[in-house]
């Protein structure tokens, strides 16, 4: 049996000025086949200006049980956001 | 005035081609071809689109894109017999593809400044279209030419039986009085992208392969009139409806 | 999607009843569910098989189409179709990589097709016999598709959620091309007003059918709603499809096969005559005059093709190793 062809993650960026964006993944045998495909099965409606490719087996991703330890710790840091400090409207916007 | 044949030409090679890279359309090696490969198809039928409908008006008879595909036979039709090669497997109808895409990239680069508007307006945009065609089917030339033995062994065998009809696409058909680039001074262009893609696939140029001629005078081989038959079956049965 | 480690993985949870209680806890809160979420093994199961049969059933779907592509009638007909059909084999390949996430790969899942352990839509075992029927798959066919695919933009599975938005927006154009067809034929020649009444008289019931079985006899629905994995029932979906479609229908002159059809003032719907659940079981069990085309078909170009998948990962091999060397 052959072996399978690898998985790739696909991100576009729809127009310049905004990021590349995570929008599917696709097959291919290397990375200039990778982003034709991209191209021909992600852009069919002209949705991007850019291209990227990697092989989903090169992601390092977080741990979902470590959540906790990584997400909460900040939830109670109020003091970083705007609305945590009271200025007179007088000032004006701030 | 022969412009408008000229031009039906032209348009009849992109409907013949694009007719044949759809019928892979669910076939294909693998899911991401199946869907690289009607967008090849569109290209070629949207660009056959515009020409007949450019050809019908320069003749001037009142014929539309549908009457001109779908109401013609065989013997009017006038595309090189490249384009209506049968698809073969997948290694030939790369190489067919890659071989057209060559000669019709530099064709529509000269069209760019061609005095006829919607020439220049259709080169535009098929100009980048056929760059995109040369991508992608020089890409596969080069993996099935340097992959797997079968895979080199199929590629050279594609070579050996398209290669007699890649002198056709240079020769002169009906007389566009200067408004068409001359096919024959694309010969450089196409050599040297062929060239380097044989080149990094590790493939070999035949020689001494009688080259075929005739589709522009109608003289095709018998593939053709299978691929009309199928395609114009429904329109013919039923004359004067609207689809 | 980014969960290939997970492909080959043993998927085993510990399936405690607390586990379950807050997995449905999330649920209950509207959470989505992603790729390397602890999930009960039923759950993650269940998505493999639902969206390994609803891409199964998109590029399987290319085939009865893809059977017009060559005899379209006219060119604008012929770039609509081929670009449809096109988007069918897009989405199917949304759907594989959305189950890829679970941790089965695509060519497992494609094996699966081909062996005939996993299903596909059983409306894709008719033939297209006539141009018309490219009309009334669009519309029928498509149209009832919608009606399953919009909820299931809500999924509580994130990747199944998000490929499902795409598909959606993707396919808006489907239903409105098939029902252009249909009603260019009603309103042409009498042959072609012919051909679209038999056309619809064909794949009236097929279409009923495909929402599945009365809810009374659906075996996977309860806890597929309760995971939120479906969010409609069979039979409420089948109506609104009925009450939508019926109305299309007798705008463009055609008459729906079903000499039960009638107006229920009461529940503000159609009443429909009985569907034969015995020809959806006999086709859905190989008995359909396609079913085996279809796979042959499939199998066709999966071997067809096999040299050209080999060959692409040979030179990416030889690619590697020359630009080792180089460096």
């Amino acid at each position: 049996m052959v072996s399978e062809t690898p998985l790739w993650e696909v991100f576009i960026r729809p127009r310049n000025g905004l990021a590349h964006k995570h929008v599917g993944s696709i097959h291919a045998a290397d990375e200039v086949m990778a982003v034709q495909a991209a191209r021909d099965v992600y852009t069919r409606r002209g949705e991007g200006t850019s291209i990227w490719v990697v092989r989903s087996a090169d992601i390092v991703a977080s741990d979902p049980a470590q959540a906790g330890e990584n997400f909460e710790p900040t939830a109670d840091k109020i003091y970083r956001h705007p609305t945590f400090y009271e200025i007179p409207e007088d000032v004006g916007h701030m | 005035m022969a412009l408008w044949e000229a031009v039906l030409e032209l348009a009849d090679d992109h409907l013949v081609l694009g007719h044949r890279v759809s019928e892979w359309c669910g076939h294909a090696p693998m899911l991401e071809e199946d869907l690289a490969m009607p967008n090849m198809a569109l290209d070629l039928i949207g660009t056959a689109r515009t020409l007949y409908d450019h050809a019908g008006a320069l003749e001037g008879a009142g014929r539309d894109e549908n009457r001109l595909a779908y109401f013609r036979d065989e013997r009017a039709y006038v595309n090189c017999l490249l384009v209506e090669r049968p698809n073969g497997d997948f290694a030939q109808t790369m190489l067919r593809q890659l071989y057209f895409a060559a000669f019709m990239e530099p064709y529509w680069r000269q069209a760019l400044h061609s005095s006829d508007a919607v020439i220049a307006g259709v080169a535009g945009k098929a100009v980048k279209e056929m760059a995109y065609h040369i991508r992608h089917a020089g890409e596969w030339v080069i993996r099935l030419g340097d992959g797997t033995e079968e895979s080199a062994r199929r590629m050279q065998s594609a070579v050996r039986a398209l290669h007699g009809y890649t002198g056709e696409l240079f020769e002169a058909g009906a007389d566009a009085g200067g408004v068409l680039p001359d096919r024959a001074a694309l010969r450089g262009d196409w050599d040297r992208v062929i060239g380097e893609v044989f080149a990094e696939a590790g493939l070999r140029q035949p020689d001494g392969v009688p080259m075929q001629s005739g589709g522009r005078r109608g003289l095709h081989g018998e593939g053709l009139g299978h691929l009309l038959a199928e395609m114009q079956s429904l329109a013919r049965a039923h004359p004067g409806a609207v689809w | 999607m980014y969960s290939q480690g997970l492909i080959g993985a043993d998927g085993r949870t510990d399936e405690a009843p607390e586990f379950l209680e807050a997995f449905q806890k999330r649920i209950d809160a509207e959470e989505k569910i992603e790729p390397m979420d602890a999930m009960p093994e039923g759950y993650r199961r269940t998505l493999i098989r639902q969206i390994g049969q609803h891409a199964h059933s998109e590029i399987v779907g290319m085939l009865p189409e893809g059977n017009w592509i060559t005899r379209a009638p006219s060119l604008k007909r012929k770039a609509a179709l081929l670009a449809k059909v096109q988007d069918e084999g897009g989405h199917g390949l949304y759907l594989y990589a959305a189950a890829e996430t679970l941790g089965v790969s695509r060519d497992q899942m494609t094996e699966e097709l081909l062996s005939g352990k996993a299903k596909y839509s059983s409306i894709f075992n008719y033939p297209t016999l006539s141009w018309a029927d490219i009309g009334t798959i669009g519309w029928l066919v498509d149209g009832a598709a919608i009606m399953n695919q919009i909820p299931l933009c809500r999924c509580s599975f994130g990747p199944y959620a998000r490929a499902m938005i795409r598909v959606c927006k993707e396919e808006s154009f489907h239903q409105r091309q098939g029902y252009e067809i249909v009603m260019t034929l009603a309103r042409g020649t009498p042959e072609q007003k012919a051909m679209a009444q038999d056309s619809l008289n064909r794949w009236w019931w097929p279409s009923l059918m495909m929402f599945g079985p009365h809810d009374a006899e659906s075996q996977h629905s309860d806890q597929n709603m309760k995971w939120k994995i479906k969010r409609f029932s069979n039979d409420e979906l089948r109506q609104k499809f009925i009450d939508a479609t019926v109305p299309q229908a007798q705008f463009l002159g055609l008459s729906v096969p079903d000499p039960d059809l009638t107006w229920n003032e009461e529940k503000g719907g159609y009443d429909h005559g009985p569907i034969d659940w015995d020809e959806f079981w006999r086709v859905v069990k190989g008995g359909g005059v396609m079913n085996r085309d279809r796979i042959e078909a499939r199998q066709k170009a999966w071997d067809d093709g096999a040299w050209v998948r080999e060959a692409a990962l040979a030179h990416a091999e030889k690619r590697r190793a020359r630009k080792l060397a180089a460096e």
